[in-house]
């Protein structure tokens, strides 16, 4: 799906915060990626999305190593971003816009979308009369509109609160299944990147370090409390401090 | 429509007490003889004479005045806005336009309205030229920095999914940028006032502006307050229209400036 070589990046005059690292991400995979702020996270998204442009190295998306990137997978920034002046629906509505295709034809669709993300009730409503768990599905759903199979998503539960965030997570874990995508995932929670994810890349200073979670699906937020959870949780933290 | 009057006299109450009481001394130091009448006329003399002269006033002067002021204000906006929405897609044409605007904002109105009546006449041309000299920088501005302001994050958002240059600016820069394009708007209606009136005080035969100084000629104070009193007028009722559709307009997109 998405494969990165011996990618370098350098912000203009600064030391590189990419030196030749790689990954993979394989289709119908769910993976994140873990690191302490400012070790360019964010920036990688945008070097995917084809924001950026690497410096040395290729990014392949479905194989394909193409010049221009933008417009090839789905990207849901940290912060929400809603247009305040549209609507819900239209909000949802505006990567269809966008790419021209025929909104009044995907309306039944997306009205199904909503309810599946428990939006139906308030898609004529404003996005500032929201909270902010269901602004954050609502701009998971704008993203999923793309169409595209590879979706990108940084931070997308980082500033909502602990019981929401709870809430979010078993709301994904039970869509995952009928979602048929797959997720690259940013965030700063070895928790939820444990619960989520298939495999969890650790991005240090010099180097990306590989991480697989070994729990079978379909999972519940429940098992937090296992001990395989916890066993897996205290190699990650061991990870992280051995990097610094 | 129904009218608030508690929200109405909370938010106009203040200004009008006030107004009152000063148009109260007014009339009172006219009359008390404090100040002679051909120098500052009383309020009731200002009245009396608009309701004198409502005919020429009303049916010639004011419908002269309005056409060179709506004509004016046409073109600025549609050229403004044409102007700003330029300056913003091409980098050249910016370079080139905004030193021309700020020099043009820099001439004396009263030096070069001669040179307009040399270039187009007694005709409305003449007035309607510097109307939109005064009134198009305003428009050209506020869309120009108004269009540029245009969220970053947004911007990138809507290229990730793959937008045109005309995408972004239809569906992000136009709306964010709308405020401040309808501030701009409503300086250059007020604007359009002043412009058309320099225009007939420096030549015309017919129009608001030409009857105050034609007046003024003739030390006939209260008439001249009674034209500016119209003009004023005319001033208050073109800023209340572009307020109303200003709201129309912004229903939704006031959150934007809330939020």
């Amino acid at each position: 799906m998405l494969s990165i070589e011996k990618l370098t990046y350098a912000f203009e005059n600064a030391r590189p915060i990419f030196q030749k690292i790689s990954m993979d991400v394989k289709v119908g995979e769910f993976v994140s990626i873990i690191g302490a702020s400012g070790s360019g996270k964010s920036t990688l998204f945008q070097l995917i999305t084809g924001l950026l442009e690497p410096d040395q190295g290729e990014i392949r998306i479905n194989g394909e190593n193409t010049e221009n990137r933008l417009g090839k997978v789905g990207y849901m920034p940290q912060k929400d971003l809603l247009l305040p002046w549209r609507t819900v629906l239209d909000n949802v509505l505006l990567p269809l816009e966008v790419s021209k295709e025929n909104r009044q034809r995907k309306i039944p669709q997306i009205r199904e979308w909503l309810g599946r993300f428990g939006l139906a009730e308030v898609e004529k409503s404003y996005p500032d009369e929201l909270s902010g768990g269901m602004r954050q599905r609502a701009a998971f759903l704008r993203t999923i509109m793309t169409g595209k199979d590879l979706l990108l998503l940084d931070e997308p539960f980082g500033a909502l609160d602990s019981l929401t965030k709870r809430n979010m997570h078993s709301w994904l874990l039970g869509l995952w299944g009928e979602l048929q995508k797959t997720v690259l995932f940013i965030t700063h929670d070895l928790e939820e990147a444990i619960l989520l994810s298939d495999r969890i890349y650790l991005l240090g200073r010099e180097s990306l370090q590989e991480v697989k979670v070994s729990l079978s699906r379909p999972r519940s937020t429940e098992i937090i409390y296992q001990s395989e959870f916890i066993t897996m949780r205290q190699e990650l933290e061991r990870l992280i401090h051995d990097e610094n | 429509m129904k009218i608030n009057w508690k929200k109405w006299l909370r938010d106009y109450g203040l200004f009008l007490l006030v107004a009152i009481m000063l148009v109260s001394v007014w009339e009172w130091v006219v009359t008390k003889g404090l100040v002679p009448p051909f120098i500052l006329p009383s309020p009731s003399a200002i009245w009396r004479s608009l309701i004198e002269n409502r005919q020429l006033l009303l049916q010639e002067h004011l419908p002269a005045t309005l056409l060179e002021v709506l004509s004016g204000f046409g073109i600025s906006l549609t050229g403004g806005l044409l102007l700003g929405a330029g300056m913003h897609f091409s980098r050249a044409l910016e370079k080139i336009v905004y030193p021309f605007l700020v020099i043009s904002q820099t001439i004396p109105l009263i030096a070069i309205s001669p040179i307009f009546i040399m270039w187009f006449g007694y005709s409305i041309w003449s007035k309607i030229a510097v109307t939109i000299l005064i009134s198009i920088f305003p428009i050209v501005v506020s869309t120009y920095d108004g269009l540029k302001s245009g969220g970053k994050e947004y911007r990138d958002l809507l290229l990730t999914m793959g937008a045109n240059r005309w995408a972004i600016f239809k569906k992000i820069q136009v709306p964010m940028a709308l405020p401040v394009i309808l501030s701009g708007v409503k300086m250059a209606a007020v604007y359009c006032v002043v412009g058309a009136t320099i225009g007939e005080w420096l030549g015309a035969s017919v129009g608001l502006g030409y009857f105050s100084r034609r007046m003024s000629g003739n030390l006939q104070a209260d008439a001249v307050f009674a034209a500016i009193f119209l003009l004023s007028l005319l001033g208050i009722v073109l800023f209340l229209l572009i307020s109303f559709i200003e709201k129309q307009l912004l229903k939704n997109k006031i959150r934007n400036l809330r939020g």
